[in-house]
Formats: structure tokens, C-alpha cells, sequence
């Protein structure tokens, strides 16, 4: 599974218990236990999944199967600053990965990376539905509209 | 409507939201209150105008007049000017792409003039947050009708002799999904609508759950009573959390107000709605897959049949419709099935909803009757190619429609249609392309999607797919072989004949279209190691042309691999065995001295 290997603590354990039980513990609402526990630790490393797993009473493959399956889920942290490419239709038409090119070339990281400062980490995306501004680029919540090539470098530079 | 004068309504959709709409209502509030006008003048966040491209859009009525572009700082002037001295703000107002005439009245704005707006009818228009605004414009009169004024039967009956056929892309007949799931016999039933719209480029769905939310509750309830179901689930995009917050805010209201929940209305009719999340798995929108998701399970769809209204969501009877088909239900039933079904063709009724992206100068969400031609959707109401460019494409259909091209567009669309050209409706996505766009590039575009988005549970789709991949990349670098071409067609029809769900089924439809349309393209690529649009990398050649170049050295010193050598004032020479392509000296060369050959 993860490579990253993490110590809960007796807090987090308590944490995902709660949540857990906000849904009743009900095997059905995996998927949103997810969601929440991913909303809470930023990703969902395999210890949190081995928590889920008991606490719900679905084997432990299963819930790996689940997180693997949906592309939403991640194993791996997000960087301070999580970097989101849009590859929708739309922004590929209109030039999005070449925009994709430069963050890659200046950031020296490849999609699902972080840099090793943990400040910034990449990832492409399938339409946020704001084909209107394409390219589109994410950093956190921040929406940048009708990115070029070109504006990489002064994007990344607000985040210094 | 109220005490107020005029209102100010700024579109609060997502694409209008990541441009600081929310920002222009702030502003727009507070230069109200401090011109002491907060008692005439009211702001309103609504849902999507359906004019993406030009947003914010802020629009003044009664007087009918949109402004584009609006930035928080032109708060003020419209407040100053428009709502004080009653002047229109000229350089915020629309400006006609060909014409150049400037045009302030929506009425009269080409993108608006050929929509027929019916499940649309209420975004851009209301408070999607504010459940009496729905129920001034008929909101839940649909629901009080079937409650008290018909039988289940009768409003399946109303249903079907409308002609409506489901929105999400199969083009399914709603009534007669209804009917199946109705004659089923169960202690429980589910109503299911699915918004998990993954089809990348397309944005009806969200338009409307953000823009109008209230429409799809009111149309679950409906379909709820007619087949004898009392839950009803929303499996929607975790990607899309303003729609999630809308609905949430509906479907709380709408309990207060006693229009979901127990003794509805005082019929004894008892129906609830919960939401379910995605977590971006575009298999997830077939609904076999959708339900095995609702279940907590890997989004894998299995077998037909049994479907879903036989045994669908904890092996129930269900009824799963997308949200467009539910937005337009209300309306059937208030108006009729006999006036819905005199809108579109003969086997396509009613209206569609498009989101028109891509090369194209207005980018956004229309809603057209069935049978309007693709020239009137890209050249009048899209407003044309951008930068005046040549058009060449629209995919309709998303990854699993195909690419129509210049004989297609005087063809009138609909769900018949779309499939006898080799595409398809799908949920109602058009990419517009143009010279720029090659074709080769943009089916291995979709295959990459396709191979992204597999299950992975049947080989054909999984193993396939990968293949017209690894074909269609070798291609784009310029490794083709002749024998290649014959080789897509084959394997596609193969995938197509043998996979297990849509997704496979459809997958294939962008290279097979692109084929059929664009032969010369392929060849190119393949005979002649060139791409003509200039698009793939590898085919294309960056040459300095010696009579322009003065030997500025400008391209020599923004070269990354130092591929270009040459003395000062002498013509300088790229060396093609080192050149990336990355194409920053042509960008550079103030002498137009650099081409692509």
C-alpha cells in the first residue's frame, strides 16, 4: 500500500471514530466516511484505512479498493499549496497542457508529486465546470482563468 | 414582486464565481447602502445565465440590460451611473463579436434570441437559495397537481405521451422507464437522480442544480408518487460543492414548507430526498455503476438485466433519471404533454440543453428545441469561431460522442441524427475546434480519458482502449505505419461490439468519427511524418528563415538546449537533433524570422 508509513495519534484514531459513527457506521456510507476523513487528514493514508475498515466492518482490501478506485481519494499529502490543472475538453483545446508543461518545468515535479518542501503539489483534473475562463488552473480554493504558458511563473510567484 | 424598484441580478455560477461575482454583490450592496437606496434597489445572487464566457454577468432589470465582465471595481459606476442617473454604462455593455455593435438589451442579444429556455427557465432569474422565489414562478404547483388532481397512472401517462426521452444520453423514453418501475411490485422503491456529470466540458447538470434546484426535488417527489416510492437519493459530484450546497439549502426548505417529508401537502404521500457523493469516477454516470456507488462499492456496472427498475439501489426497483430530464417534469405537468410534445422533431421532443465550450466566441449554456442545426447553435448563438479563425470541428457527446464536421452542420440535431453521423447526444457537451485543433491529437485526448476512466472490469474496454492508445500516441510522434490505420478501425469496432457497459461501447466514437472525417489528417501524420494543424510535437520542425532573421540573437538567448547557434548580425541556424520544440523563440523573434515547417 502507501510507502509513507504514519503513526496515528489516539486523536485521530478518536477522530475517525466520530466520524464513523456520524454515519452510523453504516458500510453503505463508505464513500462519504471517506470524504470526510480525507476533508479532515488532507489524504487517506493506509492506517486511516485500516481504522475505517474496523470501525465500519469492511475488510480492509475493500475499502483499499474503494479509495484506489475513485479518483477523488488520494494516498498521498497535498502540498501547502495543492496546484490543479484542468484537462477538461474544453481547456485542452485551448491549450491546457501546455500550461500543464510549464508548471511541471518550473516546479520540477510530475502530476500526483509534491515538491519537497511540501509546498506545493500537482495534479491534473476533469473539468470544474468553468469551461467559460479555460485554461483553468486551482491553487487551493483560488480559481486562475485564461491561463497561458506565460503566467506560471507569476502565479507561482504570489505563493512565495 | 416586491417593494423594490430595480434589481440587480449577478450570476453566482461557478464559472461566474471563480471570477469574483461574489465579490461584485459585496460591492454592488454596499455602494447601495451608502447611496441610502437599500429600501428601492435589490441585489440578488442567481444561477447560471448560461453566458460563461463573457461573465460576471450583472443584469439590471426591469430594464432588461446585461453587462459583461464586470469586475468588482465597476460596482460603483453601475451604481452611480445605471442606477442613479439611469445611464446605461457603455463600456461594460456586450459587444456583438461581428458587428461590433454594442448591444446592452438581453432581448436582442444573438445568444439569446433562438433559446427556447424550459428546464432552464428559472436560472439567471431567481434566488436558487430562496424557496419562495421558486414558488412565485409555479414552483411545486406541478406537485400539488399530481397530489390532489391525478393518479399515478395518469401522471405516467402525461409523462409518456410527452415524448420526453431521457437527458442523460442513451436517450431512453421517461415515461416508459417510469411505467416499468411503477408495474414492479416492492415494500420499497428509490427515485435516483443522477448529477454526477463527469463528462469533462460539460456543465448542464451543475447550471441547473445550482441555478434552479428546487426544480429537480419537485420532479423526484412527482416521480416518487407515480411510482410508488417514498426515497429518493442525489448521487452528485463531490466536485461540484456549490451544487452540494444548494441542494442542501433546497431540500431543508422544502421540508419547512412540508413539500418533502412526511403527509406532503396533506395527501398522506410521504417522500424524502438524501444526497450521495461521487468521488470522480466518470463510469459512475452509467447506472448500474451509479448504484453500486450509492452502495459503498467500487463503481464497477454490471449486466442488463436485470435493470435498475427491476433490481437496482439495496436490490429495489429503481428509477434513476438524469437532471435534466427531472428539471423539465414540472413544467410537463403543469403545461401538458400535448404542448411539450409540439417542441422538436418528430421523435426528439421537447428542448436540450448544451454547454457550448471550446473555440467558440460565446462560451456557455444554452437550451435549444430538438432539430435546431449545429450552424445556427455555433454561428449565431455561439457567435462564430474565436479570433476569427476557421471552424473545423464540434465533438458533441463528450469522450463517447464523435467529431462533426462543416457537411454536418446544416443537419438538424437530435438523438437519431447525432447517431446515424457517427455521434451521439450524450449529456449535451460541444467542443468547438478549429485549424489550430488536429484531429489525431484530440482522439488520442479522449482515449487518454477513456483509459483513465475504465473500471477495468472487462478486458475489451480495459486492454483496448490502452491499445488505441498506445496506436494513437505512437502516431502523434510520428511512428505510424500505414498499417495502423486499419488497425484503429478494427480494434475500435471490436470494443465497441464487445465491451460490457456504455463507456466501453461509446469509447471508440472519437477515433472512429475522426477517421471517417478526417482521413487526410491521419495520413499525413503517417505517409508524410507532418501534422498539419502543427499541433503534435514531434512532427514539426522549427526553421529560421534567412532573408527575415537579422541576427538580433533574441531567439539564441531564450533557447533552453542551446539548439541555435550564429554570430551577431549574421543569420543564425537551429539545430533540429537538439531542438525541444518548445516554441519560446518563435515566440521571441520580433521579425516573424522562425516557422514551423
Amino acid at each position: 500500500m502507501s510507502t509513507i508509513k504514519i503513526e496515528l495519534r489516539n486523536e485521530d484514531v478518536a477522530k475517525i471514530k466520530e466520524i464513523c459513527t456520524s454515519f452510523k457506521n453504516d458500510p453503505q456510507e463508505l464513500i462519504n466516511v471517506l470524504h470526510s476523513c480525507q476533508e479532515h487528514f488532507g489524504y487517506l493514508p493506509a492506517e486511516v484505512q485500516e481504522v475505517v475498515s474496523g470501525e465500519l466492518g469492511v475488510p480492509v482490501a475493500k475499502v483499499y479498493g474503494v479509495v484506489t478506485f475513485y479518483s477523488f481519494f488520494t494516498m498521498t499529502p497535498k502540498g501547502k499549496h495543492p496546484i490543479s490543472i484542468c484537462l477538461g475538453t474544453a481547456c485542452y483545446v485551448r491549450g491546457a497542457e501546455k500550461v500543464l508543461d510549464e508548471f511541471k518545468k518550473e516546479l520540477g515535479l510530475n502530476v500526483g508529486q509534491v515538491t519537497k518542501d511540501n509546498k506545493f503539489s500537482l495534479s491534473s483534473l476533469r473539468c470544474v465546470g468553468a469551461c467559460g475562463l479555460a485554461p483553468v488552473v486551482l491553487v487551493g480554493e483560488k480559481t486562475y482563468g485564461r491561463v497561458a504558458p506565460d503566467d506560471v511563473r507569476n502565479i507561482l510567484k504570489e505563493y512565495e | 414582486m416586491s417593494k423594490y424598484s430595480i434589481h440587480l441580478l449577478v450570476c453566482g455560477g461557478t464559472s461566474c464565481h471563480s471570477a469574483e461575482s461574489d465579490v461584485v454583490v459585496c460591492n454592488l450592496r454596499d455602494e447601495i447602502e451608502a447611496k441610502g437606496l437599500s429600501d428601492k434597489v435589490q441585489v440578488i445572487t442567481t444561477g447560471c445565465f448560461g453566458f460563461c464566457g463573457k461573465g460576471p454577468i450583472v443584469k439590471v432589470m426591469p430594464d432588461n440590460i446585461i453587462y459583461v465582465q464586470v469586475k468588482p471595481e465597476d460596482a460603483q459606476t453601475i451604481v452611480e451611473e445605471h442606477v442613479v442617473k439611469g445611464r446605461k454604462v457603455e463600456r461594460l455593455l456586450y459587444r456583438d463579436p461581428k458587428s461590433n455593435e454594442i448591444i446592452g438589451d438581453s432581448k436582442h442579444m444573438s445568444v439569446f434570441k433562438k433559446q427556447l429556455r424550459i428546464v432552464l427557465r428559472n436560472c439567471g432569474v431567481i434566488n436558487p437559495e430562496n424557496i419562495d422565489e421558486y414558488i412565485a414562478r409555479d414552483g411545486y404547483q406541478a406537485l400539488g397537481k399530481a397530489l390532489t388532481e391525478m393518479k399515478p397512472e395518469q401522471v405516467i401517462k402525461v409523462v409518456k405521451d410527452s415524448g420526453q426521452r431521457g437527458r442523460g444520453g442513451a436517450g431512453f423514453p421517461t415515461g416508459l422507464k417510469w411505467e416499468i418501475a411503477s408495474k414492479n411490485k416492492a415494500d420499497q422503491k428509490y427515485v435516483v437522480c443522477n448529477a454526477d456529470e463527469g463528462d469533462p466540458g460539460a456543465f448542464m447538470d451543475r447550471s441547473v442544480l445550482e441555478g434552479d434546484p428546487h426544480s429537480v426535488l419537485e420532479a423526484m417527489a412527482i416521480c416518487g408518487y407515480s411510482i410508488g416510492a417514498s426515497e429518493g437519493l442525489i448521487y452528485v459530484r463531490a466536485e461540484y460543492p456549490m451544487a452540494i450546497h444548494r441542494l442542501k439549502i433546497a431540500i431543508n426548505q422544502a421540508h419547512e414548507y412540508g413539500l418533502l417529508g412526511k403527509d406532503i401537502l396533506g395527501t398522506g404521500f410521504n417522500f424524502d430526498i438524501t444526497l450521495r457523493y461521487g468521488a470522480g469516477a466518470f463510469v459512475c454516470g452509467e447506472e448500474t455503476a451509479l448504484i453500486h456507488s450509492m452502495e459503498g462499492l467500487r463503481g464497477e456496472p454490471t449486466i442488463k438485466p436485470p435493470f435498475p427498475a427491476q433490481s437496482g439501489y439495496l436490490g429495489k426497483p429503481t428509477n434513476v433519471n438524469n437532471v435534466e430530464t427531472f428539471a423539465a417534469i414540472p413544467v410537463i405537468i403543469l403545461k401538458g404533454a400535448e404542448w411539450f410534445s409540439k417542441i422538436g422533431t418528430e421523435k426528439s421532443k421537447g428542448t436540450k440543453v448544451f454547454a457550448l465550450a471550446g473555440k467558440i466566441n460565446n462560451v456557455g449554456l444554452i437550451e435549444v428545441p430538438m432539430g435546431t442545426t449545429l450552424r445556427e447553435i455555433i454561428f449565431q448563438i455561439g457567435g462564430g469561431i474565436r479570433n476569427g479563425k476557421k471552424f473545423k470541428a464540434v465533438q458533441t457527446g463528450g469522450p463517447s460522442g464523435g467529431c462533426l464536421t462543416e457537411k454536418h452542420l446544416d443537419m438538424p440535431i437530435d438523438f437519431d441524427n447525432l447517431i446515424a453521423a457517427g455521434s451521439m447526444m450524450g449529456s449535451g457537451g460541444m467542443i468547438v475546434m478549429d485549424e489550430d485543433n488536429c484531429m489525431v491529437s484530440v482522439a488520442k485526448f479522449f482515449l487518454d480519458f477513456t483509459v483513465d476512466e475504465s473500471c477495468g472490469k472487462c478486458a475489451p474496454c480495459r486492454i483496448g482502449n490502452k491499445r488505441l492508445h498506445e496506436l494513437l500516441a505512437r502516431i502523434c510522434d510520428g511512428k505510424g505505419i500505414p498499417e495502423d490505420l486499419d488497425r484503429l478501425r478494427n480494434m475500435s469496432q471490436v470494443i465497441k461490439d464487445t465491451s460490457l457497459c456504455g463507456l466501453g461501447q461509446s469509447s471508440p466514437n472519437p477515433v472512429l468519427s475522426t477517421l471517417d472525417n478526417f482521413m487526410n489528417e491521419y495520413e499525413a501524420h503517417v505517409k508524410d511524418k507532418k501534422c498539419p494543424a502543427g499541433e503534435c510535437k514531434n512532427l514539426m520542425e522549427y526553421v529560421i528563415n534567412a532573408e527575415n532573421c537579422v541576427g538580433c540573437t533574441a531567439c539564441a538567448r531564450v533557447c533552453p538546449v542551446n539548439a541555435i547557434s550564429g554570430q551577431r548580425k549574421e543569420v543564425h541556424h537551429i539545430d533540429p537533433a537538439i531542438c525541444i520544440k518548445c516554441g519560446a523563440c518563435k515566440e521571441k523573434c520580433k521579425f516573424d524570422a522562425i516557422f514551423i515547417r
